[in-house]
């Protein structure tokens, strides 16, 4: 057993696990339930029903009343574990309730009546997955639509923003011109400017340029993303330049320097960058909320919030609605996670 | 991915692909003759300048102009010229130590806030993801995926973040239900202004510690394995070798982090936002939300004094960034980069 | 990443082509609706039966989020944008962008007849006699009362005319016979704090017609803030949101967690669904105070917009709406209080359970109780800097942040500031 543990755990060459290791794993293992537990807790509660959502202490699993169809009566009765003034506990269904007295009776012998006093009763639970949050959800709208334009914005936006900012990454790092450090003084700056404190002019300007109730309303403003920028340029700068050179040798132009032999070598920067826009844009609520504001240019993220009203906020829906927008994040990290968590070490910051 | 259906539309976009960059060469070419090598270089961040300038500039240098009129009108034209009033309003203070005194109450709430989430949020964050990246870096069964443990929140948008937290913090929650079965009777957690407070310090570390984390992990692996060998050889303790080799090696990426989280952590809004609505009272308003409930949320609308705050704010935040890369003395070089874009 | 730029492409032209074809038509109406319940889907369904009827009108209805109505719409409005038709809730706020549909009705003294009670909400000035839309429901706020809780705790339910301190005194009564943790919970919202107000002295208007804080409105916070001081209430409602949020405390009543819930007419469809049975839950006259037992009427308005290019259009659709049938199936169909004097003599057919049916019946009796005063603040232009404030400051108050009287002085500079800023 030790054997196996050492096996396991085998690190640090051939020592065997000392405390500290013990220390790293117990940390790892917390680090797992906290980072992924709540969001475990949202899956699992956005399949019960409003009414069990609202139990104290809440169930680990879904939960609903219980209830049996009798004959003679239209409709399936709630079952409750009643205690009789006799001392016994039975199973009984109820058939009205009136203040405090509940009128019940047995489903195996329907036709004797209890009355009952609603405090010596308690609630049968069966399991039941509330599928109806989500299907009153899709049943609200054109589904397809929504995720249409969310995927347009998301591969459109992220396109762009690869393709400018690896421009500009390339020129920072690859060129000595004049104003150059301005210019990435400039870009770097704007990491400073919270989008929020720029919305209302930002409106203005989308509005005269005609991209109101546009996708590329959306598109435009989040292209030119200054982390994009960085990161490229910090990577592109390990490139070497005789390569570069070797190629102005050869008679090619700046361009195609730029595309056949910089952007290709600069691919793991680039699938970082691409990861990261994705989600910013799959992400984005605010903005588009401004933006658009009809329903055929609605995304995923604005359909999904539009049936919260004024004075209502239903939790059974607004969980499901949350684990639909967590899903296809969630796929791809499921996926890319590798992918991702080392491109961004190794791309990110050396 | 590379099944045989695919192939053919795979050939198409590279194709397309290629039509298109193609095209792009010949007037660059020409371009390229014009200004020479060098100065094409402008040619290449023009794009990029282009729209930052349309939605970022432009919109700032209209927001100057919102923080010296007055009014309720978004029509530019409209606005009668106020001068420094939106700015005296903001700060008109007897004390700025103590909010109750100002003229703008929140405002000034906000900005004690603000400071001490920072403080806290900032110190707590980085040694947190130093922790955490440190036991990372350790030679452990499962690394790649605890990686991506740390780092799945990052993907998470804001409101989501929020609406995680809060179905877990809520009077009959996950947290308290928890307590119960221990016997204990916990709080309403946003109720209280200190809990509250504390758990937007800790809610913002949750969703943002993995990406510092693995900006440290990078500078962790780049450090050469041999130093390490040597300092064992010469049988320094750990404590010393995390002193004399670890932490100073890891400096630039520290720098980075500590620069990133605090310029992120002033700027807080959306999660906090969702999670608290910045109370209970004012206890977790933020600058920002000061911001956006001045210009959004009120149905008389001040954006000449939430421009004013927002000037206030965009100043502060660089002469923050200005002054940690002084005392740093470190050139950064261009690390900079955040989580949201 | 070649493969996603081919697919953009596809995407774009689909996109364009998409576009053009939705243009196609002639006169297209848009209409941004949030709802509450079924609003917008029963829209909709009229919005059809309106379409066949006049061929040549296409009718959109965009289902936004309410923060799209409150926090967006406004800013779209102010710069030339937005939609043709709205539901909107800041009647008075947003009167500026309203259009005056008068022209295109078939009967204007009909609309006088029916709606004219709330026809002034809209309008811009007092003087001002356009017609520019229609309430879609009109909302009360009162009280609901867990019922079989006072069965339990044996204690008898108040009379119509007890007031704001006798049912404080029956309900701590019954929490603590119940083992209930609170006795009452309001809505976190200025506007249910106002009927308080106005019951309790409160004129809010000072004789030039201007917001005033007076003696009832300061007696009346006193007095709620000590209800949440002494834990009548629960303070997390008020103090545990910042700002001028809106929180509701249905749940506390749903779990019957408190005896009396001040919230309004809106919530009936929701308490039939949720708590069904599970308890018996009343609807109650507002409660009385030395000046009068009102709550405040509201409630959200389809008006007409008048940056549309097609105002005809827009008032034919808006007259359609507003003809009695169409008015009265669309009330039956969302389980709303009508705004129409004609139907409220008639009544709706309602297709409820009895339960839903009596409190709806409470609360049309509420609406003939209503203070003139109650009338007014819902059809004041800046009517939302009064309830945002209350609640902002309250809330501070509440959450132990700053004086009760520090609270009031600060609305009153709130008020003060905001209005004078719309006014430059």
């Amino acid at each position: 057993m030790v054997d196996l543990v050492r096996m396991l755990a085998g690190t640090r060459g051939h020592r065997r696990l000392d405390w500290t290791d013990w220390l790293s794993y117990a940390y790892l293992l917390l680090g797992l339930v906290l980072m992924f537990g709540p969001v475990l807790w949202l899956v699992l509660s956005s399949f019960k029903s409003a009414a069990a959502l609202n139990e104290f202490p809440p169930r680990l699993l879904p939960y609903g009343q219980a209830s049996v169809t009798v004959p003679g009566h239209p409709g399936p009765l709630p079952l409750f574990r009643v205690k009789l003034p006799d001392g016994s506990t039975r199973q009984l269904a109820e058939l009205r309730r009136i203040g405090i007295q509940a009128t019940m009776i047995d489903p195996e012998r329907p036709e004797e009546e209890f009355k009952v006093n609603i405090r010596d009763r308690e609630r049968v639970r069966a399991f039941h997955l509330a599928l109806e949050n989500y299907t009153e959800i899709f049943g609200k709208f054109a589904f397809g639509r929504f995720l249409w334009n969310s995927v347009f914005i998301t591969v459109v936006a992220t396109l762009i923003t690869l393709l400018f900012n690896a421009m500009a990454a390339f020129a920072l790092s690859k060129y000595r011109f004049e104003g150059q450090k301005w210019v990435f003084l400039l870009i770097i700056s704007t990491l400073m400017i919270p989008p929020t404190i720029i919305l209302v002019p930002n409106f203005l300007v989308v509005s005269k340029l005609s991209l109101l109730n546009s996708l590329w309303g959306v598109i435009w403003p989040a292209v030119a993303t200054p982390t994009g920028v960085f990161l490229l340029r910090q990577y592109m700068l390990t490139i070497p330049d005789e390569l570069i050179d070797a190629a102005r040798m050869d008679h090619a132009s700046e361009w195609r320097i730029f595309w056949r032999i910089v952007l290709p070598l600069s691919a793991p920067a680039l699938a970082v960058l691409a990861i990261f826009s994705v989600i910013w844009r799959w992400n984005d609520f605010l903005w588009p909320l401004v933006v658009l504001s009809r329903t055929e240019n609605f995304t995923l993220q604005l359909a999904l919030n539009s049936f919260q009203g004024e004075l209502t906020t239903q939790w059974n829906y607004l969980l499901a609605m949350t684990v639909l927008t967590l899903f296809p994040v969630t796929i791809v990290f499921a996926f890319l996670q590798r992918y991702i968590t080392a491109g961004i070490a190794s791309a990110g910051v050396k | 991915m590379l099944a045989s259906s695919r192939l053919p539309l795979r050939a198409l976009a590279v194709a397309i692909a290629t039509v298109t960059l193609n095209a792009v060469e010949l007037p660059m070419r020409a371009l390229q003759r014009l200004l020479g090598v060098p100065r094409i270089g402008w040619v290449f961040v023009t794009p990029n300048l282009v729209v930052l300038g349309l939605f970022t500039f432009l919109p700032i240098v209209i927001d100057f102009y919102y923080a010296f009129t007055g009014g309720v009108q978004l029509d530019l034209r409209a606005r009668p010229f106020t001068g420094w009033e939106n700015l005296q309003t903001l700060f008109e203070c007897g004390s700025y130590l103590d909010p109750s005194t100002c003229r703008k109450d929140l405002f000034w709430r906000a900005v004690h806030n603000t400071a001490w989430f920072a403080l806290l949020q900032v110190g707590l964050m980085v040694v947190l993801s130093l922790v955490t990246a440190l036991v990372l870096n350790r030679k452990i069964l499962g690394r790649g995926f605890f990686r991506g443990v740390f780092f799945y929140p990052v993907l998470l948008s804001p409101v989501v973040v929020a609406l995680i937290w809060k179905w877990i913090l809520q009077r009959e929650g996950l947290l308290n239900a928890i307590l119960h079965s221990a016997g204990i009777a916990g709080p309403v957690w946003l109720n209280e202004p200190g809990w509250a407070f504390s758990w937007s310090v800790f809610v913002s570390i949750w969703a943002h510690m993995g990406f510092y984390t693995l900006i440290l992990l990078a500078g962790l692996q780049a450090i050469p394995a041999d130093l390490y060998e040597a300092a064992e050889m010469d049988s320094a303790s750990p404590w010393r070798r995390f002193y004399r080799i670890t932490l100073p090696l890891l400096m630039p990426n520290l720098l980075v982090v500590l620069v990133l989280a605090v310029i992120r952590a002033v700027q807080m809004f959306d999660e906090i936002f969702v999670l608290t609505g910045g109370g209970p009272g004012s206890a977790t308003l933020f600058i920002v939300q000061f911001i956006y409930q001045t210009a959004f949320a009120e149905s008389i609308r001040l954006y000449g004094l939430a421009a004013a705050a927002s000037l206030v704010l965009a100043t502060t935040l660089l002469a923050l960034t200005v002054v940690q890369l002084r005392i740093s003395r470190q050139g950064l070089s261009g690390k900079a980069g955040r989580d949201d874009g | 990443m070649m493969f996603a730029h081919a697919r953009a492409c596809a995407f774009l032209g689909a996109a364009l082509t998409g576009a053009f074809a939705a243009h196609a038509s002639a006169a297209e109406i848009r209409v941004a609706c949030y709802s509450d319940g079924n609003e917008c889907e029963v829209t909709q369904e009229l919005a059809k039966r309106f379409e066949t009827q006049n061929p040549d009108v296409r009718i959109a209805i965009d289902k936004v989020p309410y923060k799209a109505i409150t926090e967006q719409l406004p800013v779209q409005l102010a710069a030339g944008e937005g939609p043709d038709i709205a539901r909107v809730t800041d009647l008075g706020g947003l009167s500026k962008y309203y259009l005056d549909i008068t022209p295109y009705v078939k009967d204007p003294k009909y609309w006088e007849a029916n709606f004219g009670q709330t026809l002034k909400w809209l309008r811009p000035t007092p003087t001002d006699k356009g017609i520019y839309g229609m309430m879609t429901q009109l909302t009360v706020t009162g009280p609901f009362v867990n019922k079989t809780l006072f069965e339990q705790a044996k204690v008898p339910l108040p009379g119509a005319n007890a007031t704001w301190d006798d049912w404080a005194a029956a309900t701590r009564k019954v929490a603590k016979a119940t083992e209930v943790p609170f006795a009452m919970a309001f809505d976190r919202s200025g506007h249910r704090f106002a009927g308080v107000a106005i019951s309790q002295g409160a004129k809010i208007f000072d004789a030039k017609g201007n917001l005033t804080i007076d003696d009832g409105f300061k007696a009346t916070a006193k007095r709620f803030y000590d209800w949440n001081r002494d834990a009548t209430m629960p303070k997390e409602i008020w103090g545990g949101v910042g700002g001028s949020s809106y929180r509701d405390a249905f749940e506390e009543f749903a779990n019957a967690r408190v005896v009396l819930y001040l919230s309004g007419s809106w919530q009936i469809n929701r308490m039939d669904k949720q708590i069904g049975t599970n308890f018996d839950w009343i609807a109650v006259p507002n409660p009385c105070g030395p000046a009068a037992c009102t709550g405040v009427p509201g409630g959200a308005a389809f008006v007409a917009l008048k940056r549309t290019k097609n105002p005809k259009d827009v008032g034919r659709f808006l007259d359609f709406l507003a003809s009695e049938p169409v008015y009265a199936e669309y009330m039956a169909k969302t389980e709303n209080i009508p705004a129409h004097a004609g139907l409220s003599k008639k009544g709706i057919d309602y297709k409820v359970s009895p339960q839903a049916n009596a409190a709806l019946k409470v609360f049309v009796g509420d609406v003939a109780k209503l203070s003139p005063i109650a009338y007014e603040i819902q059809g004041y232009k800046y009517n939302r800097a009064l309830f945002n404030s209350t609640t902002t400051r309250l809330g501070q108050a509440i959450a132990g942040e700053m004086s009760l009287d520090d609270a009031v002085k600060r609305i009153a500079a709130d008020i003060d500031e905001q209005v004078k800023a719309a006014g430059k």
